[in-house]
């Protein structure tokens, strides 16, 4: 209920604020959703909607599969950390945009390079926050596991995975919304299509009412997203401490 | 089948630098079906110890001959449960092929029937460690080690329980090597009761227990615990 009417007080500020600056600034809501419509009816807005979601669903299942195996690695055993160690903070502090315009150059504007780049930038933080996890884990359920000759798919189901779930829970949390800025910034740079690119495209033409159509629509699939998948996910993730409370 | 224990020496390099011997000798040998009872003053390395015969500690001096092939199962001083999982997950974890009767059997004796499908955060200690023996004994093991089972636990609540090991030990033929630093439970326990030295540990007597665990009465468990204390840590 709070929710809506914080919505709606949002609506009403966009809505006062386009009657100041006047439409051809900021449109009303009104315009940006018949926009919106159209764009849907023809079927542009589903089209670039999906290209985009497939892209962040690969960069974010390459870069949370292949950054938890590292950060496990690293959390557990000293020599990978120090190895690792410093290609990680090179990567952490790298800006997304180097690693997108040097992986266009380098692997020319191609839907694998735009996916590696995207998962690239996401990788280090997924790295850290596991890595975090694995340093964290009970060394005296290793043990308990070890005496009961515990064979490694149980150990990793039923001692490690649910050590580690918080942590992937919140490196999927904060990894996704990473993925959600740079998919657009890598579709603007090289891609011909996906949300980013209309986005580009509306910014060429200067035409608010379908930018404000793409960027919208798309943060409305981001709030669901996380709505629906994330957040079970982290409550469930933690169910037993519930219990347990 | 047996346990031959020969550890000439343990040490470890602490936190400042210094090189600390925990063990300076123990040996001994256990034989299937003996329930060994290793006494000694607390910090005198008994866990040390433990760890090494459980296999989780390889960094010693000496030889620890375990039975091919033997089943391991350890108490813990703590519990050690999956805290993610059921009471009944827990033990059918560490025993995935344990038969429902003998699941029903040894909680049962354990009276843990109503607790199956509460999680360990929700149990008590006494109750925890409880969880703990099921699960070791659903393993149904060759080689049980039984580290403090019953610290910490109110007197009459450790009485029972140590009657429930008992049982539990007497159902199946096994090596069980327990440690306390109760004289009560050594002599109500033990077939062999090896007493140790305070730190750096060694072996200072191993006293054969002839009378049969079930049949003592308070005189026997009496009289050995007075011929126990003759030869207490005061020698050390």
């Amino acid at each position: 209920m709070l929710r809506l009417l914080s919505f709606a007080l949002l609506l009403a500020t966009w809505w006062v604020a386009a009657t100041i600056a006047g439409s051809a600034k900021l449109p009303p809501p009104s315009a940006v959703l018949a926009v919106a419509v159209a764009e849907a009816k023809s079927g542009a807005l589903f089209l670039h909607l999906g290209a985009t979601l497939a892209r962040v669903a690969l960069a974010f299942t390459l870069s949370m599969a292949i950054g938890s195996a590292l950060g496990y690695w690293m959390g557990r055993s000293r020599l990978a950390n120090r190895l690792g160690d410093p290609w990680l903070i090179l990567l952490l502090n790298l800006p997304a945009l180097v690693v997108i315009v040097l992986a266009y150059i380098w692997a020319g504007l191609t839907e694998v390079a735009a996916i590696a780049a995207i998962a690239i930038n996401k990788l280090p933080t997924a790295v850290v926050t596991l890595r975090e996890g694995a340093r964290a884990l009970d060394p005296s359920l290793d043990e308990m596991a070890k005496v009961f000759a515990f064979p490694r798919g149980r150990i990793l189901r039923h001692v490690l995975l649910p050590q580690l779930a918080p942590y992937i829970a919140a490196a999927a949390r904060s990894g996704l919304s990473l993925v959600w800025k740079i998919v657009l910034v890598a579709e603007l740079l090289g891609r011909p299509n996906g949300i980013g690119f209309e986005i580009g495209v509306a910014f060429q033409l200067f035409d608010i009412p379908l930018l404000l159509a793409y960027s919208l629509s798309f943060a409305a699939v981001v709030l669901v997203i996380e709505a629906v998948l994330v957040q079970p996910f982290e409550q469930r993730a933690s169910r037993w401490r519930l219990r347990a409370a | 089948m047996r346990l031959e224990v020969d550890i000439r020496s343990k040490s470890y390099t602490s936190a400042n630098g210094k090189r600390q011997e925990v063990i300076s000798g123990i040996s001994f040998t256990l034989e299937r079906g003996e329930l060994g009872v290793v006494v000694g003053p607390s910090g005198c390395g008994k866990s040390t110890m433990m760890r090494i015969l459980a296999g989780l500690d390889s960094n010693y001096e000496g030889r620890v001959s375990q039975p091919a092939g033997a089943r391991l199962a350890m108490v813990f001083q703590e519990p050690r449960l999956l805290p993610w999982r059921s009471v009944e997950d827990n033990v059918r974890l560490a025993a995935p092929d344990v038969a429902e009767d003998r699941l029903a059997a040894i909680f049962g004796v354990l009276e843990l029937e109503a607790h199956r499908s509460h999680f360990p955060g929700e149990l008590s200690l006494g109750l925890a460690r409880r969880v703990a023996l099921a699960r070791a004994f659903a393993v149904e093991p060759d080689f049980l080690i039984l580290d403090e089972p019953l610290a910490s636990l109110d007197d009459v609540l450790a009485a029972r329980l140590r009657d429930e090991i008992a049982t539990l030990v007497a159902s199946r033929p096994m090596i069980t090597l327990l440690v306390t630093h109760s004289m009560d439970d050594a002599a109500r326990l033990g077939d062999r009761i090896f007493l140790l030295s305070s730190r750096p540990a060694r072996l200072l007597r191993a006293m054969p227990i002839t009378v049969p665990r079930a049949e003592r009465g308070e005189e026997t468990v009496a009289a050995i615990r007075a011929d126990l204390a003759r030869r207490d840590f005061s020698m050390s």
